[in-house]
């Protein structure tokens, strides 16, 4: 008999919702919310943010500095989570899925809101992409962590397949060829015909993760199957890998650059990104996208030359975004300046211009600091392997790999963040403490992330010990302090939501 | 008339809602602020407190006796076994013994300063040296020639080794003659083993020796907990003397006594052996093919719980020397 391990939260949910039908409170205000909340660009974004909060904050307790200070423990007997040792490969898998089905779908929130499209595909890529991520998130998790009932990893699969669904379904609402949005304003980036190229820009990017999505799908229904499956890192230093450990590298690699290239045109539209520096950013932008995934996938037939294809394409994506931040900062600079009524300013006047808001600038500092901590380390990375790296043991290179992927994920994180702290209108002190918070704490960490990744190039084995126990503290401690930030930050939503006529009734409308 | 006041009654309800809006964001600063420096000072207690537990004195921890003999050793049938994470089907053609403990640093320096003595290592500069007739070499991307030559065994000017060398004879700091012999490469493990007579371990082997026949992930059975084995955070009493990094831990450590009131559990592998996971990760013999490094099995007192699980593997170069790797030898 197949077992029902979240009966007892089903029972509690069941009672919760009787006692809230017995309460009195109306079912009006309940359907207003829900309205919000599940139909409102705003409201999707704040859903999903709560759930990837929440994800983090239970998770969070099975790994890093509370499973030293012996909390995992306390928490795994008090969900009752069931842990194999032989199963933690898949768990994780699982887990970084369901996260980043979440992260997929606050972008697509984000496009179908930003790039003109008919309202009803709005709607039902939104709907769709919703019921997917949040099924594939609980089955996900509830298949992974509290024992395994294939019911629930069927719905796991099944809310994938919605998101991919969705994503068939932006691409068609993004086909650019399409009459009614060709352009003929010569702000934006377009071709002769007056196809507009950013469009274009996110239409090969919706294509480009589709394939990908397939790409590692393919092999995830091989390993994935009965639970034998592997991290990437794991497999790096096996010379000779099968044509499906080569799709499972590229799939996670590309998909993350996918997510982060999204991101990028999200921002682009975000600071309305247009001029000359538009009309070169969005042509880099799509062949870099289109050459990067070409190369990724070449790395099953052709792995030899695979790197070399990635690092072409990398180079316009690059470009395209330093000419966005170069744009934004600029646009930042102008507009504080013309609001103080100055028309001309010197360095240091536009320095503080700049600086003036932390979400604005943060979301396009943090595209920049992704070069020093990723880019950058990945290029010195790929290009001394032989001389600098593989003198290490494979545990290092793993932790440098893991270090580096996490990193890039947490920027892309912090980005969303402070873009969806700009969207609701964070004013006054709060916007400049919440910004700053997660531009500095977040940085911090990342920072001792990446000295703790390459430690073995600064300091020997013997005389580790301080270096390590210091910048685990400090990634520790900022890392904590930016979640922090978002707990409050997501609290003070929750509380917004149970006003009458709180922030959530014109965001409705929005 | 109607219009205006109702545009009135509008505005005035605009600026009540800035008015509440900025009262909300003050009051958002208000908890946030609080909030935030509580939970960076829970952080750093935490951390600190984790890290920095109270001291126990270097004296205590001297010359610990765990009662684990360092030469014995013990015998491993022949037959099948439960190969690797996903439970495949190993097998060992023929019976084998293998040493019930890491080879300790009191073995390697008796072992250097009869190899010296019979020309089979060599000193030079820094370094003790030896022979290795080289692997064969393919050519392949990111392969490492290992020609023919004297390769690297154990690093003489490492801080982090523990033996001593006057110029002409090996001995053992005061306190690690019973510690693992750390800092040999895989060509020193190697000739320690030969010069007996006796072999390191296929992976094969290995993994049964530390496994036994059912699909356990840690030597002692399902779940690992911080008095089974020396591994990063585990609160072990030489790892509250040097931080979360830690020390080695002599041989045997793990055997269910009590040490200066620091209870370990029994953690002996099926077949009788100790710290087949933590402490020390072991070189095997095998050659990973196409790019030259050698296998590593156990996990060390620098990694996590779960990288103690007997599947999970490290490489290095053969000539990789770190004061986290060790050895141990069959017959």
């Amino acid at each position: 008999m197949p077992r029902w391990p979240l009966c007892g939260i089903c029972n509690d949910v069941i009672l919760w919702i009787r006692f809230l039908c017995r309460s009195g409170i109306p079912m009006n205000a309940i359907s207003q919310r829900f309205n919000y909340l599940f139909r409102s660009t705003k409201g999707l974004i704040l859903v999903a943010i709560a759930l990837i909060s929440l994800v983090t904050a239970i998770w969070g307790m099975l790994s890093g500095p509370l499973k030293e200070w012996g909390i995992s423990d306390v928490a795994v007997q008090l969900y009752g989570m069931r842990l194999v040792e032989a199963e933690r490969e898949g768990r994780i898998i699982m887990l970084y899925h369901t996260i980043a089905m979440a992260v997929v779908a606050i972008e697509t929130y984000l496009i179908t809101a930003l790039t003109p499209m008919k309202k009803e595909q709005q709607a039902t890529i939104n709907a769709t992409i919703t019921v997917g991520y949040i099924v594939s998130m609980i089955f996900g998790l509830a298949f992974a962590y509290f024992g395994h009932n294939f019911v629930f990893h069927g719905l796991f699969i099944f809310g994938q397949s919605l998101v991919f669904f969705a994503g068939v379904m932006l691409a068609v609402a993004l086909w650019p060829w399409r009459p009614e949005f060709r352009t003929q304003d010569a702000e934006y980036a377009r071709t002769k015909g007056g196809i507009p190229l950013e469009r274009a820009a996110f239409f090969a990017m919706a294509v480009a993760t589709l394939g990908s999505a397939i790409f590692g799908a393919v092999a995830g229904s091989l390993y994935g199957s009965g639970f034998e499956t592997f991290l990437a890192e794991d497999i790096i230093r096996i010379p000779f890998k099968t044509p499906l450990q080569l799709a499972v590298i590229g799939h996670l690699h590309i998909m993350l650059a996918l997510i982060a290239v999204a991101l990028t045109l999200i921002l682009g539209r975000w600071f309305d990104f247009r001029g000359k520096l538009h009309q070169w950013a969005m042509p880099l932008m799509i062949v870099g996208t289109l050459i990067i995934t070409a190369g990724v996938w070449a790395v099953v037939p052709f792995e030899a030359i695979a790197h070399i294809i990635i690092n072409v394409g990398s180079f316009p994506v690059l470009v395209a975004s330093w000419l966005l931040v170069y744009f934004g900062w600029r646009k930042i600079i102008q507009e504080r300046l013309a609001a103080q009524g100055r028309t001309r300013a010197s360095l240091g006047q536009k320095l503080s211009a700049l600086l003036h808001d932390p979400l604005k600038f943060g979301m396009l500092w943090q595209l920049i600091y992704m070069n020093f901590v990723v880019t950058a380390v990945g290029i010195f990375m790929a290009i001394r392997l032989d001389k600098a790296i593989r003198i290490w043991p494979l545990r290092e290179e793993q932790i440098a790999l893991t270090g580096h992927w996490h990193i890039l994920a947490g920027i892309i994180a912090t980005i969303i963040l402070l873009l969806y702290a700009d969207m609701t209108g964070l004013k006054g002190k709060a916007r400049q403490w919440f910004g700053w918070i997660v531009i500095i704490a977040s940085d911090i960490a990342f920072a001792a992330v990446s000295l703790f990744e390459t430690k073995r190039l600064f300091v020997s084995e013997a005389s580790q010990g301080l270096l390590v126990d210091s910048v685990m503290l400090i990634a520790d401690a900022g890392l904590a302090i930016t979640l922090v930030v978002l707990a409050v930050l997501m609290v003070w939503r929750l509380a917004d939501l149970l006003r009458r006529d709180g922030r959530w009734r014109k965001e409705t409308t929005e | 008339m109607r219009d205006e006041r109702r545009l009135a009654k509008d505005e005035g309800r605009k600026t009540n809602d800035e008015r509440r809006r900025t009262k909300d964001e003050r009051r958002l600063c208000h908890i946030a602020i609080p909030v935030l420096a509580l939970t960076l000072a829970l952080t750093l207690t935490l951390a600190l407190s984790s890290g920095c537990a109270a001291p126990i004195a270097t004296a205590a921890l001297a010359n610990v006796d765990t009662g684990v003999a360092a030469d014995a050793w013990a015998k491993i049938p022949a037959g099948e076994f439960v190969l690797g994470q996903h439970a495949d089907k190993g097998m060992v053609e023929k019976p084998y013994e293998i040493m019930v403990t890491d080879v300790t640093n009191a073995q390697y320096a008796g072992y250097l300063n009869a190899a010296l003595a019979k020309g089979t290592a060599k000193i030079a500069g820094n370094q003790v040296v030896g022979y290795y007739p080289g692997d064969l070499f393919h050519g392949h991307k990111h392969e490492k020639e290992i020609k023919a030559g004297d390769w690297l065994h154990v690093p003489l000017n490492d801080p982090s080794l523990r033996l001593a060398f006057d110029g002409k004879t090996f001995g053992v700091k005061p306190g690690y003659e019973n510690h693992p012999m750390t800092l040999v490469t895989w060509f020193g493990a190697r000739a320690y083993c030969e010069f007996y007579g006796w072999r390191l371990p296929s992976e094969a082997e290995w993994e049964k020796a530390a496994r036994g026949t059912d699909d356990r992930p840690f030597p002692w059975g399902h779940e690992i907990a911080l008095n089974n084995a020396n591994f990063y955070a585990s609160r072990d009493p030489f790892e509250r003397l040097t931080g979360k990094q830690g020390d080695t831990t002599p041989v045997g450590f793990y055997n269910g006594k009590v040490y200066d009131g620091y209870q370990t559990a029994d953690s002996r592998s099926p077949y009788g052996l100790y710290d087949m996971a933590g402490n020390v990760w072991q070189w095997t013999a095998d050659l990973q093919t196409g790019i030259h490094d050698r296998w590593l099995r156990g996990g060390s007192k620098d990694n996590y719980g779960y990288n103690l699980r007997i599947w999970e593997h490290n490489s290095a170069r053969p000539d990789y020397a770190s004061p986290s790797v060790g050895f141990r030898c069959v017959r």
